[in-house]
């Protein structure tokens, strides 16, 4: 009953309180998603729109010659978050723990780790591209200098390497922060716990494995699903070091600097199609919006209240 | 009395209102042409100053037309141009690109058409100059075209001469043995990497292998696609430079490959004489020179890749045309296309302006000589995938090993006869 009255009291405010935030959603996420909706069941002209087509552009996606683009670009995605969510989770896993088991100089290590974080992932990117520059970076002249072939490779330049070479700047630069995040969880476990694991007898990895970890449950929900919306929609690195043609030979395309490429053409290399490019944003808008709901449904079931 | 001073105060109020009429109908023109504001959008960053100056000229002459020019990263101006057009607020005066990429403005009816009689000069612009800045479909005039641009060998005889070449190379196999010595002597023969810009590598070079206009002209008709052996030797001369190439050449950059040339540390470098400008710029100590891809034998048959580079439109949108076009008049003469050709280095569309340069001397011969279409630009950069997108990622995985010139060749023919008509039925 008293639920009941409290309840009434709160909702004008719980209105006004959330009605400018979802005005803002409505004219920022809902309508442009239904315009692109929209717009990828028309067939365009540069920027003018045609005649009403149907799924059309979406079966476009599936035949020569985007199919190739396009699962290409997909594949680099999947690529893309498995490697960063394996590395990257790792990583920040035992930055934490180093951190959070360290007795003086905690706020600097954090600092150190999360300092790369802050910095804009364009000038990342453009400080990266120069270091592997094989005629003015240092890494090359580094490589000659001490006669290590190993490292003087064309890092951006083999289809190979150039996906995995832009993995490694974006962990570089993107690891401090699940780092902080599992650092935070650690901080919140109370120290009773270990305590007493610690009286009888357990052995470090014990603790980690046994407490530790399963209580880091929620911020292993966060780092996951941020990680998986941040890879599929993976655009600024790519973007500035391999250009909008994902170069070398289209290996650093993903789903959004192809859509990019198509929706506002380039230069010297495509031309507009904005129901194709619609297309791709409602498939990559759907793709992650189901993955990030159902990776968060089936991970928060999982976590486990202190 | 009464009366006298009716009079009067009529006799002053109609003076008062034919001073203030006379001076409305006076002013008016003058208030309407001193309020006049335009905007101008250009990609050539680097040449923000020259055109500042000729916007001063040009107010100097006409008092009433201020226009303010902005410009943005050439990788960028397309994007930015086409979203400022789509929401209403696109410059009035626009430095448009030409073909497939002028087309994309033209399609939505965002420029202005401009009829022949409306740009002083314009039918002295020679056919191929004044085809440049029409629409693929739409026909009508959409520029006045602003310079022309050819790709060829730029090279640097004081480092060639460390390797024991004195003379530039009078023919392909020449130009190729040289390379060979150049490397032998343990130095860079060609400062071109393999990443992007490669279609300009092998734009420089293609023309003498697939045969120039005569070839150009096949395949726009549909006679031929591009998987004539004459078009895969083309592709298999750019794997044959690759030995030539600075290592790990696949990952070097444009920007990177220009430096090796202009900081004296690579022999040659292919790609556009809008080069000059900026190498004379970044270097102005290094002694360098211009020549077009050399024949295949002694007096042979030369080709030279060759495209007009732009032109200034007009927004369809802009409430001030008539300004607007008193300034494509302005850009249309050789007030415009003296410095233009002075200061920026390049050639200028303006017919009848003479060229002193030496450098630019030779390209515009090289032009008149054996001036070819720069194929995928000129040709096909119209729909997706553009042959230009095809070759920029087929090229680098023919150096990567991934790929055969054969292979490369045939998805370009793939790729473009998805949407070419004249390919229906031949791929």
């Amino acid at each position: 009953m008293a639920t009941r009255n409290v309840t009434r009291y709160q909702r004008p405010w719980i209105i006004a309180f959330i009605t400018p935030a979802m005005i803002l959603t409505v004219i920022f996420t809902l309508v442009p998603a239904f315009t692109l909706l929209s717009y990828s069941l028309y067939g365009w002209e540069s920027f003018k729109r045609g005649d009403f087509v149907g799924f059309t552009n979406f079966e476009r996606l599936s035949n020569f010659p985007f199919r190739g683009d396009f699962g290409g670009a997909f594949r680099n995605n999947v690529i893309v978050f498995v490697t960063l969510f394996l590395v990257q989770t790792s990583v920040g896993m035992i930055l934490a723990l180093a951190i959070y088991r360290l007795r003086r100089g905690k706020k600097l290590f954090q600092a150190i780790v999360f300092l790369p974080v802050i910095l804009s992932l364009v000038i990342v990117a453009f400080m990266w591209k120069l270091f592997l520059d094989p005629l003015f970076g240092p890494i090359s002249s580094l490589a000659l200098q001490f006669n290590l072939p190993w490292l003087n490779q064309p890092w951006l330049g083999q289809p190979g390497l150039a996906l995995f070479t832009l993995i490694f700047i974006g962990l570089w630069r993107w690891v401090g922060f699940p780092a902080i995040v599992f650092l935070a969880g650690m901080n919140s476990i109370n120290e009773e716990y270990i305590e007493a694991a610690r009286i009888d007898g357990a052995s470090e990895m014990q603790i980690f494995r046994k407490i530790i970890f399963p209580l880091l449950a929620p911020s292993f929900t966060i780092v996951a699903i941020l990680t998986f919306i941040g890879a599929f929609e993976w655009f600024e690195l790519p973007y500035v070091i391999g250009g909008v043609t994902g170069q070398p030979g289209g290996s650093t395309t993903t789903m959004a600097l192809l859509f990019y490429r198509l929706a506002f053409g380039t230069v010297d290399s495509a031309t507009v199609d904005v129901g194709l490019s619609s297309a791709i944003g409602v498939i990559l808008f759907i793709f992650v919006g189901i993955g990030a709901a159902l990776g968060s449904y089936y991970l928060r079931k999982r976590e486990i209240q202190q | 009395m009464k009366t006298r001073n009716r009079l009067r105060h009529l006799v002053a109020s109609l003076t008062v209102s034919a001073v203030a009429l006379s001076g409305s109908v006076l002013m008016a023109p003058m208030s309407k042409a001193a309020n006049v504001e335009l905007t101008m959008y250009s990609w050539r960053v680097e040449d923000k100053a020259f055109y500042e100056s000729v916007i001063k000229d040009f107010s100097a002459a006409n008092p009433g037309i201020k226009i303010t020019f902005q410009s943005f990263p050439s990788a960028d101006y397309q994007t930015i141009l086409m979203s400022a057009m789509a929401a209403g607020k696109g410059p009035d005066i626009v430095h448009v690109r030409a073909y497939g990429a002028l087309d994309q403005l033209v399609v939505p009816g965002y420029l202005s058409p401009l009829a022949a009689n409306e740009v002083k000069g314009l039918n002295k612009y020679p056919v191929d100059a004044l085809n440049s800045q029409r629409g693929f479909s739409d026909k009508r005039l959409f520029g006045v075209p602003f310079a022309y641009q050819s790709l060829g060998i730029f090279y640097n005889l004081e480092y060639m001469r460390k390797a024991g070449i004195q003379l530039p190379p009078n023919t392909y196999p020449e130009f190729i043995e040289q390379l060979k010595k150049i490397k032998a002597a343990g130095l860079q023969g060609l400062a071109n990497g393999g990443s992007t810009h490669i279609e300009q590598m092998w734009g420089t070079i293609a023309p003498m292998f697939y045969g120039g206009t005569e070839f150009y002209n096949d395949v726009v008709a549909g006679k031929k696609t591009f998987t004539d052996p004459a078009f895969i030797k083309s592709l298999e001369a750019v794997q044959e430079l690759f030995p030539y190439m600075p290592s790990n050449a696949t990952a070097v950059s444009y920007d990177a490959s220009r430096a090796l040339f202009f900081s004296g540390k690579a022999a040659f470098f292919m790609g556009g004489i809008f080069e000059l400008g900026y190498f004379r710029n970044q270097n102005p100590k290094l002694k360098f020179d211009f020549m077009a891809t050399p024949p295949m034998s002694k007096g042979g048959k030369q080709f030279v890749s060759t495209w007009a580079d732009g032109g200034f439109g007009i927004n369809a949108k802009t409430k001030a045309r008539p300004e607007a076009l008193k300034f494509l008049n302005y850009l249309a003469s050789k007030s415009f296309g003296a410095p233009f050709v002075q200061t920026v280095a390049q050639i200028t569309a303006v017919p009848g302006v003479p060229i002193r340069d030496r450098q630019l001397q030779k390209a515009v011969s090289s032009i008149n000589k054996w001036g070819t279409p720069y194929i995928m630009l000129v040709g096909f950069r119209y729909k997706n995938p553009t042959g230009s997108a095809l070759l920029q990622t087929g090229i680098p995985n023919m150096l990567n090993g991934t790929k055969t010139a054969k292979q490369v060749a045939d998805e370009v023919n793939k790729g473009v006869g998805t949407w070419f008509g004249p390919f229906a039925g031949k791929i």
